[in-house]
């Protein structure tokens, strides 16, 4: 089941927005399921650094397959706060653990209005199914 | 391609069983069931089961069948023995590759082809223009599984068996021992006595099949032709004495690993065949065919980049396309590339200009802006264990 405190890119990132002490929003950002199932074969993921500014829609990785190569976009705008290195050297928490243990980076939002624009858990599975087809 | 694709004769049995489809030249094909990494393991291992009904069968029949095929392929047909299968290829009159096909060698002036899937259309219309420049009074249909008998008076019949047959490849370490008993030969001799790249008519639960030991994986096994009604219960008879069910994906990991080249990635109408390290199936001595004029001027042409295989460092692959660089400089450009489950590492093959196509040198492939070491070798990277 798709955790329902999440939003969706039609790329197929995650997010899951947390408010800080500070009073800003870290968003955390991975891969949604139904992209990981379809990539199969995990050989490699390519993270960006720390303190990176990224633009909503800007390519911010790779995630590579056996088979093909595909980009990961930034869902939304923000600086990167975090990077799960661990998840490089381990593509199984990826797979096994997409919304929990396998997340990629954290990102500080600069622009909330960004998150009007995305996915709610519903409306990102119809995509999928339509997808799926 | 406006048509709708084709359907293999198992396409029911594709999607009820998890498959993966995709379009393949035209055909709906799984590229997976599982992981390729799985597949590719279990051919490795034990026994892969693939279906390839998308690759074109021509049948020919007729005194001058042979004749036509000797004119239109690289390879010498007249010296094969009845029961030979021979790799070669079809080459254009400027000596650049039209298609890489396997010929069957049958009695009574019987021949067949094996032709890839995306070359169908191609290679029939060569066959035709070949046939009108030897003057040959040749008929093309699309035939039954069974042929008809050639016209009495016609010097050869060639007919497309494609969509009437079905196409099985069974390979791996455990094929032969898992399939040959399902089969019976039509003369004495058992299937697992079959030498490699020969072939024999047999039966299938009382339909007729054909099974040669050839494959395209690198590993030992057989391919299977049988009447279209009859390739479900075939597959579905490997699949119940343990093969796995494998994709088009595992198909394409595991002919990189065995250095077979692959038709629109190492091949294609702008390659020619020395080039392509095909070499040995050029056979000059056997008088004049498409091609032979260029393709003798083409042997010794040393401007002309070649085939090498690549072993790179680190996890991330080389597709199709990376450019390969030798002292800062472009020198030539990957043709196929993927991760290696045999090896647990990146794997490519690449076109590179000659004077850097040396085994050994050591050369970077810009992967999306990133330089990646990288080593050439010896083609194949995997050889099995005999």
């Amino acid at each position: 089941m798709t955790p329902a405190n999440l939003l969706f890119a039609k790329t197929h990132e995650w997010l899951r927005v947390e408010p800080q002490a500070d009073g800003g929003r870290v968003a955390t950002v991975g891969v949604s399921d139904f992209a990981l199932q379809a990539l199969t074969d995990l050989v490699h993921v390519e993270l960006p650094k720390k303190g990176r500014q990224l633009k909503a829609g800007e390519p911010f990785g790779e995630i590579e397959s056996v088979k093909a190569v595909s980009d990961l976009y930034s869902p939304i705008s923000g600086e990167i706060v975090a990077v799960h290195e661990g998840v490089v050297d381990q593509l199984d928490a990826l797979k096994d653990d997409p919304y929990g243990k396998g997340w990629l980076i954290q990102v500080r939002l600069s622009n909330e209005g960004e998150l009007k624009n995305l996915l709610a858990p519903a409306a990102y599975e119809k995509q999928c199914a339509e997808e799926g087809h | 391609m406006n048509s709708a694709p084709r359907h293999s004769p198992l396409h029911e049995w594709h999607t009820a069983h998890g498959g993966r489809m995709v379009d393949f030249a035209g055909w709906l094909m799984p590229i997976q069931y599982t992981s390729i990494v799985a597949e590719h393991l279990a051919t490795r291992t034990a026994c892969g089961l693939f279906d390839v009904s998308h690759m074109a069968r021509f049948s020919f029949a007729g005194p001058r069948a042979l004749d036509l095929l000797e004119y239109a392929v690289t390879n010498s047909v007249a010296t094969m023995p009845v029961g030979q299968v021979r790799y070669s290829l079809v080459c254009n009159a400027d000596g650049g590759i039209l298609d890489d096909v396997l010929v069957y060698r049958g009695p009574d002036d019987k021949l067949s082809l094996v032709v890839n899937a995306s070359n169908r259309a191609k290679i029939w219309q060569q066959l035709q223009a070949c046939a009108r420049e030897l003057g040959l009074d040749a008929q093309f249909s699309v035939g039954a599984a069974s042929e008809s008998s050639a016209g009495d008076k016609l010097d050869v019949v060639v007919q497309d068996i494609t969509e009437a047959t079905a196409m099985l490849a069974v390979q791996g370490p455990r094929a032969v021992e898992l399939s040959a008993s399902l089969l019976t030969a039509a003369a004495e001799s058992h299937l697992d006595a079959l030498r490699y790249y020969t072939y024999t008519p047999a039966s299938f639960r009382g339909t007729p099949a054909l099974v040669s030991r050839t494959g395209y994986t690198g590993e030992d096994g057989f391919e299977f032709v049988v009447e279209r009604a009859a390739g479900n219960a075939l597959w579905e008879a490997l699949v119940e004495r343990g093969a796995t069910p494998c994709g088009l994906g595992a198909r394409d990991t595991l002919r990189l690993e065995a250095g077979m080249p692959l038709y629109g990635h190492e091949l294609d109408e702008t390659i020619n065949p020395f080039q392509a390290g095909l070499n040995w199936a050029v056979k000059f001595d056997k008088g004049r065919f498409v091609g032979s004029e260029t393709l003798t001027t083409l042997r010794t042409d040393p401007n002309k980049p070649r085939r090498v295989g690549l072993q790179l460092s680190g996890k991330r692959a080389a597709r199709e396309g990376a450019t390969v660089l030798a002292g800062g400089k472009s020198v030539g450009c990957v043709t196929s590339g993927t991760f290696s489950p045999t090896f647990d590492r990146p794997l490519a093959m690449a076109y590179l200009e000659t004077g850097h196509a040396t085994v050994g040198a050591a050369v970077e492939i810009d992967i999306r802006g990133t330089l990646v070491p990288a080593e050439i070798v010896k083609l194949p990277f995997y050889r099995r264990p005999s």
